[in-house]
């Protein structure tokens, strides 16, 4: 039996929204407030999905203490109280959401080896979320 | 196609443990959840079922009858019980919360002759969820 196990993790992040191939009004007109130079923060909210096969012995798809440690060791402390800018994921990239949400799902698939990473939704706040499953269609 | 949701809540114990792990590889991969005595949740259900929409009714399904079919499957069976010892299919099997989104599929699928069921979505709390769509 395959089934779809969803964890949720929080972290805080300040970033910029701001192309550097772009001149000055065009970033007001395409970035506006998410323009400011000095940048802005957001509580993000990231929804972790991994899917497998029900393991018979131990009713689990993977054992979260190893989802837990591995999105720790490689989200969280990586991204939390980070000004998303500096960071080198996103010094050729603007630290926009969906960019966001396609390098932590990369991050995952690439180090997580105890299921398969289906998918990586954030909500960048209550009103906005970003969803991205490695380039599938999204099953809902 | 138009999909529809009916969300429930119950509250139950559990443990989750594994006659043939020893003692200590039940602690290492069960950790807290080990306890013989159990521990609880706040369960939230969350059942999707999908189909055409009734041209006469405009009801995908008779929302009352699902409710129904939830309460009488689910909710009366497992609302502030011990999952190990007061539900059948437990007593030889793990109540983790990808079991329980399986055994509520295969209590509710059966009985659900109007719409097709989609999902079944079990948050074991706000922040752990798993979904089933019946694949094998």
């Amino acid at each position: 039996m395959k089934a779809y196990l969803t964890r949720r993790y929080l972290f805080s992040a300040s970033h910029r929204l701001h192309c550097d191939e772009m001149s000055a009004a065009e970033n007001q007109s395409v970035y506006g407030k998410c323009n400011n130079p000095h940048g802005h923060g957001h509580n993000y909210s990231v929804e972790v999905t991994v899917g497998g096969h029900v393991d018979s012995r131990t009713g689990m798809v993977c054992n979260l203490v190893d989802l837990d440690s591995l999105v720790n060791e490689k989200i969280l402390e990586r991204f939390d109280h980070q000004n998303l800018n500096t960071l080198t994921e996103f010094q050729g990239t603007v630290p926009t959401t969906e960019n966001l949400c396609v390098e932590i799902f990369d991050i995952l698939e690439e180090n997580f080896h105890h299921a398969q990473v289906d998918k990586v939704r954030i909500e960048e706040t209550m009103l906005n979320s970003f969803e991205y499953a490695g380039g599938r269609e999204i099953r809902y | 196609m138009v999909y529809l949701t009916r969300k429930a809540e119950f509250s139950a114990s559990h443990y989750y443990h594994n006659p043939e792990f020893t003692p200590e590889e039940n602690q290492r991969i069960f950790g807290r959840c080990n306890n013989p005595h159990g521990h609880g949740h706040n369960y939230t259900l969350e059942v999707t079922v999908k189909g055409n929409v009734d041209q006469r009714s405009g009801f995908v399904v008779d929302l009352k009858e699902l409710k129904e079919i939830m309460n009488r499957e689910v909710i009366d069976a497992m609302d502030h019980r011990f999952l190990n010892k007061e539900v059948a299919e437990f007593k030889n099997q793990i109540p983790t919360t990808e079991n329980l989104a399986i055994s509520i599929w295969r209590r509710l699928q059966p009985k659900l002759n109007l719409a097709e069921l989609h999902r079944v979505r079990v948050y074991e709390t706000p922040d752990l969820f798993v979904d089933f769509y019946g694949e094998a």
